[in-house]
C-alpha cells in the first residue's frame, strides 16, 4: 500500500478578508504527480505557498509525513528541507555561481561534506546537460538554462516532495521543453510532485491525478485522460475551452 | 615660457604646507567617514524595519540634512553651539560633526535602498531551502546589499572628501586656506600665481580622490 505523504485538511486563506482558499482536503502518496490546473487567480500559487508555510494559514492543518508544517515555526528549517520548491520567475542567487547556488542547502542547511556535495551537484548538472555551467553565474545562463538549475538546485536537498509553480510561464516558447522534459524525467524516477501548469498537453502526459481549482475550491479531480476528454463539470469544460480554437471558416 | 606662478610654491616651505592643509582636510573626512559608515549602515538597517516611527524620524532627519547646505550646517554647528550653547568647539571638531551627520543620513539612505532593492522572491527562495532567517541575511542578502551598495558609498566618500573644501570658512585651516594664504602672501611679487596654486590644488583634490573612484568602477565592473 502507497504511504500518504502529504496531508491537507481544511485548509483556509484568507488575504485582507478575501478567502482565497476555502477549506481544501487533498491527500497525495508517495510517488504520485498531481497537477493542478484552474483560472488565473484562483489561489493555485497561494495553495503551493501555503504547503511551504511561506504563507500564514487562517484555518485547517498540513502535513508531510504526519509532521505539521506551521507557519513561522520553530522546526519549519526543518520541514522544509523535505520540500523543494521551484518557482515562476527565477530565483537563483545571482551573487553565487550555479554549483555554489545547488551546494548553499546541502552544506549550510544538512551540514553535509562539501566534496560529497559537490560531486552529486555535478552529477545532476550533467544529467540535464549543464555540468559545463557549473562555474557560470545565473545571468550567464538563459531562461531555460536557469529553471533548470534551479529544479537541481531543489533535488541537491533530497526533497520528499517537489513544489513547482509554473516553471515554464516566463519562458521563451523554445526554451519549454527543455524544462519540461527535465520534470518528465523526474516523473519516471518516482518523484512525487505537485505541478502547477498552463501547458494541458504536458499535464495530460506527467499526471497521476488532475486538479482543477477555481475560486478556492477543488471543483474536479480525476485522472488526466478522464479529466481532459470527458470534463464532469460546467467549470471545468469552460476553463478546458479556452485552450482549444475552432476553425475558421475561410469564405471564398 | 606661460608664467602660471608655480614658483611660489618652492617658497620657503609653501609645499609642505600645502600638503599639510591636505592632510588637515584627510584629516576630517577620514574620520568623519570612520564613524558614519557604520552608523549609516545601523540607520539603514533601521529604515527597513516595519516600525513606522523609526522610519518617520530618520525621514525626517534625512530630509533636514538634505536641504541645509553643508556650508549652512558648519555654520549652525560652530557658530551655533557656542552661542546656545557656549560650547568652545573647534572648527576641527565641528566639521566632524557635520560630516558625520550628513554621512550618516547618506549613507543610511544608500543601505536603506540597497537593502529594500533586493527582491523578495530572494528571501522567499532561501527559505524554501531551509535556510534559516540568520542565514538568509548572511549568505543572501547581505553579500548582494554589499555589491550593490560599495560603488555607492565610494561615490559618497570621494563627495565627502572634495566637501571638505568648504571648512575653511569655519577657520579650519585645510589646503584651499593654505592656498589662499600664499596666492595672498605673493600677490605683488608673483600675480599669477593664483592659477598655478589652484591647479596644484585640483591636483592634489584629484590625486585623493581618483584611486577611490577607480576601485569604485573596477568593483562595479566585477559585481554587476
Ligand atoms: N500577497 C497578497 N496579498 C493580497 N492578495 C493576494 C496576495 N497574493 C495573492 N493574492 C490574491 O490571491 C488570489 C490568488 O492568487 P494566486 O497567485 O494564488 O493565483 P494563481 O492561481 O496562482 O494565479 P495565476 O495562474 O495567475 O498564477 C488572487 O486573487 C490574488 O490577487
Ligand atoms: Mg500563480
Amino acid at each position: 500500500m502507497a504511504e500518504t505523504l502529504l496531508t491537507v485538511e481544511n485548509l483556509t486563506k484568507k488575504f485582507e478578508g478575501n478567502t482565497i482558499l476555502d477549506g481544501l482536503n487533498l491527500t497525495i502518496q508517495r510517488g504520485e504527480v498531481v497537477v493542478i490546473v484552474g483560472p488565473s487567480g484562483c489561489g493555485k500559487s497561494t495553495f503551493l505557498r501555503c504547503i511551504n508555510a511561506l504563507e500564514p494559514i487562517q484555518e485547517g492543518t498540513i502535513s508531510l509525513q504526519g509532521t505539521p508544517i506551521v507557519y513561522g515555526s520553530k522546526n519549519l528549517a526543518e520541514v522544509r528541507q523535505k520540500i523543494g520548491m521551484v518557482f515562476q520567475s527565477y530565483e537563483l542567487f545571482p551573487h553565487l555561481t550555479v554549483l555554489d547556488n545547488i551546494m548553499l542547502a546541502p552544506m549550510k542547511v544538512q551540514k553535509r561534506n562539501k566534496d560529497e556535495v559537490k560531486e552529486e551537484a555535478l552529477q545532476l548538472l550533467d544529467r540535464i546537460g549543464l555540468k559545463d555551467k557549473a562555474d557560470s553565474f545565473p545571468r550567464q545562463l538563459s531562461g531555460g538554462q536557469k529553471q533548470r538549475v534551479a529544479i537541481v538546485r531543489a533535488l541537491c536537498m533530497h526533497p520528499e516532495i517537489l513544489l513547482f509553480d509554473e516553471v515554464t510561464a516566463a519562458l521563451d516558447p523554445e526554451m519549454v521543453r527543455e524544462v519540461l522534459d527535465v520534470m518528465l524525467d523526474l516523473a519516471k524516477q518516482g518523484r512525487t510532485m505537485i505541478i502547477v501548469t498552463h501547458e494541458m498537453q504536458f499535464a495530460k502526459a506527467v499526471a497521476d491525478r488532475v486538479i482543477f481549482f477555481d475560486q478556492g475550491h477543488i471543483v474536479e479531480e480525476a485522472a488526466p485522460d478522464e479529466f481532459f476528454e470527458h470534463p464532469k463539470t460546467e467549470r471545468a469544460k469552460q476553463f478546458l475551452n479556452v485552450f482549444s480554437f475552432e476553425k475558421v471558416e475561410h469564405n471564398k | 615660457m606661460l608664467d602660471l606662478g608655480l614658483d611660489v610654491l618652492f617658497k620657503g616651505s609653501n609645499m609642505l604646507r600645502l600638503l599639510q592643509g591636505l592632510w588637515v582636510a584627510m584629516q576630517i573626512s577620514l574620520v568623519s567617514i570612520a564613524v558614519s559608515m557604520p552608523l549609516g549602515i545601523l540607520c539603514g538597517g533601521l529604515m527597513t524595519m516595519k516600525n513606522k516611527l523609526v522610519r518617520f524620524i530618520f525621514r525626517v532627519y534625512l530630509e533636514i540634512i538634505r536641504i541645509m547646505p553643508q556650508l549652512v550646517l558648519l555654520f549652525i554647528v560652530y557658530f551655533g553651539s557656542t552661542r546656545v550653547f557656549g560650547w568652545n568647539l573647534s572648527g576641527e571638531t565641528a566639521s566632524v560633526i557635520v560630516f558625520v551627520l550628513w554621512g550618516t543620513a547618506e549613507m543610511g539612505d544608500l543601505v536603506r535602498g540597497a537593502l529594500i532593492s533586493i527582491p523578495k522572491h530572494q528571501y522567499e527562495s532561501s527559505e524554501a531551502l531551509g535556510l534559516s532567517k540568520i542565514q538568509t541575511y548572511r549568505y543572501i542578502i547581505i553579500p548582494q546589499t554589499v555589491r550593490r551598495l560599495i560603488p555607492l558609498a565610494i561615490n559618497l566618500i570621494t563627495r565627502m572628501i572634495k566637501t571638505t573644501s568648504l571648512v575653511l570658512m569655519i577657520g579650519v585651516v585645510e589646503m584651499l586656506k593654505v592656498a589662499q594664504q600664499i596666492i595672498e602672501t605673493n600677490r605683488m611679487t608673483s600675480p599669477n600665481a593664483a592659477f598655478g596654486v589652484f591647479l596644484v590644488v585640483f591636483i592634489l583634490y584629484f590625486l585623493a580622490c581618483w584611486p577611490i573612484s577607480m576601485l569604485a568602477k573596477y568593483l562595479e565592473k566585477r559585481w554587476r
